[in-house]
């Protein structure tokens, strides 16, 4: 043996079997812990500040890259024009993790540490439902970009906002018409096991029964879940419709798995583009796409009847015609949702410059200025198409585009009207307190 | 869809999660079982094996099979490297002693795991399929009093994850070859039954230890390289194969080979069936369930010899 110490002869003490579980457990534990927050020190006030929560790692990453790009699009284009009120426009960015508990740690951080004037760019539904109740406690407005139907269902509060992005219950009612008269009545729907896709499963499955369709099967898919095709099973073969809406980092798996679990005997499919963002539909593995439906917020594909604004909004993006980066043809855009950030910026600016925004004390001016907002015509500031805001349920209703898969490219087929996609009222918030 | 084919599907997707977990859990049991290191940074190994397919599929372009046989040959050997590296700058410094090796493992998943994110970013990359076909498979049915073959909807498995599967079990028994029959092998098994006695006999544990703690990692980036074109790399995909890699080993008895492959098998057919046939969430359940049982009932695992 040796005598130096510094050798590998320290005997191990005998681990036990509880002490290795200790120590695993120990370590799951620490595994599971965030990152420290990194701090950062407050600024003067003289730009408006917006802070933007950002998916920048975790399930939403993808949409974190691209709804990062169109907020500097816009803000770009908006200081550009002499920004808002006169004042610069700053954005104040920090990453929740695509986590509910980091998401209101983020809002706490905007108000209490960056003096930010209003908060915004949440997008997946269960950030924006863990943060708004903290946004709503330090009556900071807050803006989301979620699709999710939490805010117009009165789940919220006064201070939340989705004035740039219509909501799910709007679109799947906006689609079922088509869907019922086009592609059949028996549908089986796939969606992630989460508040976003539990909307999706409520109001289609409502939607095609009043269209005289019915839903087979509703197959829930938790949204971190890496392998798809041991769900697949459960599809009922009198599906005469495949609905599918799927998110999170392994999208293209689903998909490719759908058509591997298929092969040349798919039923019809119409999907949310959610289950194709930031995806090359020429991916290998997906020719079966061939001939499926997919909703998009906004055509991925510059469509030949593209309006000015819609042009301009895709060349300031930095975005080709078929939906990725000019810089990087492999770099797929979320361009399906991504518009919701811009129009939702501009919103901001128009509701500042309407209340005559100068600080954090204006900040219920701001919101009664965007309550009292209605039609928003198609613009620069809304290249999606026209708007219709409803300052009741604090919810935006808009145009929805139906595109088929045709030679690997995604061709509109349909777009709605914004009579399609209206519903009743849930709720009332200007008649709550601030 | 009939219960035949459900099950027939069910099986082949389970056999195919099975083949990488037991290479994970073979390369962790290799490690806890010669060095007694529990290395909570083994699902990084396995990350990083990912994305270094990823990034050589990548530049070398061409042929999907060109770059994919490259980055199985060249990404286990350089996160092997890494992993010895590791061992001989951090795990070494420590003395090997239990809890400071867990603890050191913890710090080296966070730093890899952001370091991949920091390079690689967060971002979800496919690696094309050296081959993929998909292949429909028959199923037998009685019509009319005699036995006839038909094609069920939707049961089918393709080339590559055959391949995956065979892949597996060609890598298992080299890895039992090595241990059996081979030289290094011998001196693995000697610095894990005594490790005093064999530095006593002239066998160099340190560059043992350095040598198994890559061929560990190394597995792990193996089956990830593996399984990269069917998934997608992914700076988190991590924790999943570490958690039940953990399972396997502990169920099969640390530090034993056979036991690490049996409950690989069960562990990842039982997750196919049990998930297409009730749900996934049961699967991890019922896992778990089962490592409860085994540590009550069975502590040093099913096949895991008891140590005085």
């Amino acid at each position: 043996m040796t005598d130096s110490p510094k050798t590998t002869s320290t005997t191990p003490k005998g681990i036990s079997r509880r002490g290795a579980l200790t120590g695993l457990a120990a370590g799951v534990g620490a595994a599971s812990l965030p990152m420290w927050a990194r701090y950062t020190h407050a600024q003067t006030a003289a730009p408006i500040k917006i802070g933007f929560q950002i998916h920048r790692t975790g399930i939403g990453a993808a949409y974190g890259r691209w709804y990062g790009r169109t907020t500097d699009a816009a803000v770009k284009v908006i200081n550009d024009a002499g920004g808002i009120n006169g004042r610069m426009v700053e954005i104040v960015a920090e990453d929740d993790g695509t986590d509910p508990r980091r998401g209101a740690e983020v809002v706490e951080k905007f108000a209490n540490q960056h003096g930010c004037d209003v908060g915004f760019g949440t997008l997946f539904s269960h950030v924006v439902i863990g943060s708004a109740p903290r946004a709503g406690e330090l009556k900071l407005p807050y803006f989301v970009v979620s699709e999710g139907h939490h805010v117009a269902s009165g789940m919220l509060n006064r201070y939340t906002l989705q004035p740039g992005i219509t909501d799910v219950k709007s679109q799947v009612q906006a689609m079922a018409p088509y869907v019922a008269n086009n592609l059949g009545k028996k549908v089986t729907m796939i969606f992630p096991d989460f508040a976003f896709g539990h909307d999706h499963r409520d109001y289609f499955s409502a939607a095609i029964e009043a269209q005289g369709g019915e839903v087979l099967a509703q197959i829930a898919i938790p949204p971190a879940e890496t392998s798809f095709t041991k769900y697949f099973p459960k599809i009922p073969r009198d599906t005469e419709v495949l609905y599918h809406v799927m998110v999170g980092p392994a999208v293209l798996t689903f998909v490719k798995e759908l058509g591997e679990f298929f092969g040349p005997s798919r039923p019809e499919m119409f999907g949310f583009i959610d289950s194709l963002e930031a995806v090359d539909i020429a991916s290998p593995g997906l020719e079966f796409l061939e001939g499926t439906y997919m909703w998009e917020g906004m055509c991925r594909e510059a469509q030949p009847d593209a309006t000015e604004h819609a042009a301009f909004y895709r060349a300031a993006l930095g975005v080709d015609a078929r939906g990725a980066s000019i810089s990087d043809p492999t770099d797929v855009s979320t361009y399906g949702h991504m518009f919701g950030c811009w129009e939702t910026l501009h919103v901001i600016k128009a509701g500042m410059e309407a209340s005559g925004y100068a600080g954090p004390d204006d900040r219920t001016k701001l919101i009664e200025a965007v309550e009292a907002m209605s039609e928003m015509p198609e613009s620069q500031a809304h290249p999606q198409g026209a708007k219709l805001f409803n300052g009741k349920t604090h919810q935006v209703f808009g145009h929805q585009n139906i595109s088929r898969v045709e030679n690997g490219r995604l061709v509109r087929v349909h777009r709605t009207s914004i009579e399609d996609t209206l519903y009743p009222d849930e709720v009332d918030y200007t008649t709550q307190s601030f | 869809m009939e219960l035949g084919p459900y099950l027939l599907l069910a099986t082949l997707e389970g056999a195919v999660m099975a083949s990488v977990l037991a290479l994970t859990a073979v390369g962790l049991s290799l490690v806890f079982g010669v060095m007694r290191v529990v290395n909570i940074a083994h699902g990084e190994f396995y990350m990083l094996g990912a994305v270094f397919a990823w990034y050589i599929a990548h530049w070398m372009g061409g042929h999907p099979a060109l770059g994919f046989a490259v980055a199985l040959v060249v990404a286990p050997l350089v996160v092997g490297a890494i992993a010895v590296a590791a061992d001989m700058t951090i795990l070494k410094r420590v003395s090997y002693d239990p809890e400071r090796t867990i603890v050191a493992t913890i710090g080296l998943l966070y730093i890899i795991q952001q370091l991949t994110l920091m390079g690689y970013g967060p971002e979800a990359r496919p690696v094309a399929p050296p081959f993929n076909t998909r292949l429909a498979l028959p199923w037998f049915e009685f019509k009319d009093g005699a036995l006839s073959m038909y094609w069920p909807w939707g049961l089918s498995t393709t080339s590559y994850k055959l391949a995956v599967i065979g892949a597996a079990i060609v890598v298992l028994l080299g890895v039992w070859a090595m241990m059996a029959r081979t030289r290094i092998g011998l001196l693995m098994r000697a610095t894990q039954q005594d490790r005093d006695m064999a530095q006593a006999f002239g066998i160099p544990v340190e560059r043992v230890y350095a040598l198994v703690f890559g061929i560990g990692a190394g597995l792990a980036a193996l089956a990830a390289v593996l399984i990269v074109p069917i998934q997608q790399a992914h700076y988190l995909m991590g924790a999943d194969p570490l958690l039940l890699a953990f399972i396997v080993v502990i169920i099969g008895g640390l530090g034993s080979l056979p036991g690490t492959v049996v409950a690989a098998i069960l562990i990842g057919l039982s997750d196919g069936i049990i998930s297409v046939f009730f749900s996934p969430t049961l699967a991890k359940i019922l896992a778990t369930l089962l490592v409860a049982l085994v540590l009550v009932f069975r502590p040093q695992g099913l096949f895991g010899a008891r140590r005085s």
